[in-house]
């Protein structure tokens, strides 16, 4: 069992060996060019205010049932879609609010159809953990933990079938990391070389349990060892470096050399879902990542400090940005409940 | 003593098989371990390794001989200091009977514990669905899968079949034998043992616009992929508000086999017809099979495809047609009568049809209705035959509780409850898992006595 004795060894060590690896692999931080470095952050902002309201609408018993929010995760979706390609698919679990925000869907479309309305991207029938679009290549928005993940690897089947050349991103977090069938899924996309970037949101709390209390070893990056899939650690707190690392992980899968493995180590600040309390950690764990590793704030220093945005255009954006969320909180309490007649639609094609 | 070399069966469901070809000739001496035959089965050839040591004294079955039954004498070993004249003692006396006890079943008229394969009677009516005139042939139900398949796969580049076994093995059941040479790896793909996962990653697959043929090797194996056929498959197109759905169709054989067990046996139609966003179809006929499954590989949605492996051995008249295609949810009135109706699908047919057939010499008139689909339900054509006989009998393998007849009989007193003479009965299999026991299996499962008893039972005639 030399194999068995190695890996705890290594999770006991994994936080110090990450970040030297991670150094290591290159080129660890994106060189972001000042359009980029707005492009960034308009994204980021506009996830994290659509968020926000959700949080408040959701308070005012506007929004029902589960809500997740991506608040503080944002530089992850934002770094990989900054890296894809046209066509290239996302699929994700229920935190997805972002996801879609990312893929350049509506916020109105999202917003109306956590108010369950009929103007929302599944006409009110999915909810906040199932919208989609086919144009946008965005395929869910799914509620079982782990689905995801057999259905993103069929993504890359599909991709791989049909020689287009498209890369399907999978997110996950690190709860669903232990789900079986993301190994059955990992077998299945190394043995038959498909394209697909398994991207693990690591928040560090599946629901109220931490990585540590749920993993026999830690470093998720390494999952795919045993399958023979690369894999790395990526400071998901920096949309560069999510970027960076996006960047080599879709080229190494266009070019059909098989999946890969992106371990992005980020944080929620808000509780697993709305009616999470989130007393499993401190208010002080939850201060100390807002103020020194905040994703949104790293690009606004960025930006001040190389002169590329004053702070009158940093809040102009804010304003834009509010703006939007503010027309489609808007729609979303102002557009009509869906006919009862779509109670019995779309069952059956 | 002369030992007899019996015809062995070499799968579960086998009665009789092909004695191809003998490796060994009269004279010859034979080691345990030798490779003495070739005997091809429905599904593959296998060989026949000797048991005992001697000289192999008779050939009794010559080789090229077809539907050599199970436990037919094929040969006369002699053992050590024997000649040839115990070889006549021997080839007179009567095979040894190696097949365990069989019990008589209850008030049941004696009925082989599996079907034997053969055509439906002669008053089978017409179907509908085959333009008048056209020319029929025979088929098994295995080959009429595996043609619905190579038909659809030949129209459309983007169907494909994945499955355990399905490529290099050409299929544990030979369903889909042939399909790899014509269409290549790509096309045709073993997966590893992950029914999760390929399910999952078949609905992907589908959710991507491909149109996937997922094979379980049976059903009972799909139970480990639910959650992808149920959460993901079912659902999407209702929670993408009609934008996205899985053009899918999950295939293999579900239900009893013969002597397999609790874990190998079970009938799962009222499992999957109890979700909205899914189609379930379970053939009976080759031609159920063929026009079905085309239909479904064509279908938008995700259909379960339930085949049997008893059934798959079967020979029925299929139309000789280019595109012979069904709709799903259509039942077919597979026989003419008057005075009850019996609802019946997949291997229930069987029954349902020899106990038409036996009801006959008795004067009873048994119209029986072959559902084809299971969801949706095409329970009209249920009620027309009902509102006819007034009595109805429901015939199938699964358990009772909840099943597709308590189904059937609660939309029947719904619809056509002053049609009713007679409380609607049912026949299914026993409310316990599956006995391995050759005695108890045959009792768990329904027999053609039962049906017979039930349909005395509701005219009233016991």
């Amino acid at each position: 069992m030399a194999a068995t004795s190695k890996t705890t060894s290594a999770s006991s060590k994994s936080t110090s060996r990450t970040r030297s690896s991670a150094k290591k692999a290159e080129p660890a931080i994106a060189e972001f060019d000042k359009d980029q470095e707005l492009h960034a952050y308009r994204e980021m902002l506009l996830i994290r205010r659509f968020e926000e309201k959700a949080g408040q609408l959701y308070g005012m018993g506007l929004i029902g049932g589960f809500c997740h929010l991506y608040i503080g995760q944002e530089a992850v979706v934002v770094g990989l879609q900054m890296a894809k390609r046209d066509g290239d698919q996302m699929i994700t679990g229920y935190r997805d609010h972002g996801h879609m925000l990312a893929m350049d869907l509506d916020p109105k479309g999202v917003m109306a159809e956590l108010t369950g309305r009929r103007g929302g991207l599944s006409k009110g029938k999915g909810g906040s953990m199932h919208m989609f679009s086919k144009e946008k290549h965005f395929y869910g928005g799914h509620g079982i933990v782990g689905a995801q993940v057999p259905l993103g690897t069929g993504l890359g089947f599909a991709n791989k079938y049909r020689e287009n050349g498209n890369v399907a991103m999978a997110f996950f977090g690190d709860g669903a990391s232990n789900q079986g069938q993301v190994y059955e899924s990992f077998n299945m996309a190394e043995l038959w070389k498909l394209p697909v970037v398994y991207v693990i949101e690591n928040n560090k709390y599946g629901m109220g349990t931490s990585v540590a209390r749920a993993s026999a070893t830690t470093d998720l990056s390494k999952r795919g060892e045993s399958f023979g899939i690369p894999g790395e650690q990526v400071d998901g707190m920096d949309v560069r470096a999510v970027n960076a690392a996006a960047t080599k992980a879709l080229e190494w899968c266009r070019s059909g050399k098989g999946p890969y493995i992106l371990e992005m180590i980020t944080y929620r600040y808000r509780g697993h879902s709305m009616s999470d309390p989130a007393k499993y950690r401190s208010k002080d764990e939850v201060q100390k990542m807002r103020a020194e590793h905040d994703p949104i704030e790293q690009v606004r220093k960025r930006l001040i400090e190389e002169g590329w945005a004053s702070e009158d255009d940093l809040k102009g954006i804010d304003k834009d940005v509010r703006a939007r969320v503010a027309e489609a909180a808007e729609y979303a309490q102002t557009d009509p409940e869906p006919d009862a007649s779509e109670l019995y639609t779309d069952i059956l094609i | 003593m002369p030992i007899d070399i019996l015809m062995p069966a070499l799968s579960p469901t086998m009665e009789e098989g092909k004695l191809a070809k003998w490796l060994k000739s009269e004279g010859d001496t034979v080691t345990a371990g030798d490779v003495i035959a070739e005997i091809e089965t429905d599904k593959a050839t296998m060989e026949v390794e000797a048991v005992d040591e001697g000289t192999l004294g008779k050939i009794l079955v010559a080789e090229g001989t077809d539907a050599v039954k199970v436990n037919e004498k094929i040969a006369i070993l002699l053992t050590e200091g024997e000649d040839a004249s115990a070889i006549d003692a021997a080839a007179s006396a009567p095979a040894a009977d190696a097949a365990p006890a069989k019990p008589e079943a209850p008030s049941a008229p004696p009925v082989a514990s599996a079907p034997t394969p053969q055509a439906p009677a002669p008053e089978t009516a017409e179907d509908p669905e085959i333009p008048a005139g056209t020319a029929m042939k025979s088929s098994t139900v295995r080959e009429a899968l595996r043609d619905a398949m190579a038909e659809e796969m030949r129209r459309d580049p983007d169907v494909f079949v994945m499955g355990e076994e399905v490529a290099e093995y050409q299929g544990a059941y030979k369903i889909t034998q042939g399909l790899l040479d014509e269409f290549s790896a790509k096309r045709v793909i073993d997966t590893p043992i992950t029914e999760h996962g390929f399910a999952g990653l078949g609905v992907g697959a589908a959710m991507a616009g491909l149109r996937p043929i997922v094979e379980f090797m049976t059903f009972n194996f799909a139970m480990q992929a639910m959650d992808q056929i149920i959460n993901s498959a079912a659902k999407t197109l209702y929670m993408s508000g009609g934008q996205m759905g899985a053009p899918i169709v999950f295939r293999g054989p579900n239900g009893a086999a013969a002597r397999v067990g609790a874990q190998h046996s079970q009938d799962y139609a009222a499992w999957f017809a109890h979700v909205p966003g899914l189609k379930v179809v379970v053939p009976y006929s080759a031609a159920d099979a063929k026009g079905l499954l085309k239909a479904a590989i064509r279908d938008p949605n995700p259909v379960i495809f339930l085949e049997n492996e008893i059934l798959y051995g079967h020979s029925f008249e299929i139309p000789d047609m280019d595109d012979f295609v069904l709709p799903i949810g259509k039942a077919k009135v597979e026989r003419g009568g008057t005075d009850v109706t019996l609802v019946s699908w997949g291997i229930g047919m069987t029954y349902a049809m020899k106990a038409a057939e036996e009801l006959a010499g008795m004067g009873i008139s048994a119209e029986v209705v072959n559902l084809r689909t299971i969801r949706p339900l095409d329970i009209d054509t249920v009620l027309a035959s009902v509102r006819k006989t007034g009595r109805l009998v429901t015939v199938e393998e699964a358990f009772p509780m909840c099943s597709v007849s308590s189904e059937i009989a609660f939309q029947v007193q719904e619809k056509a409850f002053d049609y009713l003479d007679a409380p609607i009965a049912r026949v299914t299999g026993k409310d316990v898992p599956m006995p391995y026991a050759a005695n108890l299996e045959k009792l768990a499962l329904p027999n053609v006595g039962e049906v017979i008893d039930a349909v005395k039972a509701v005219t009233y005639t016991a």
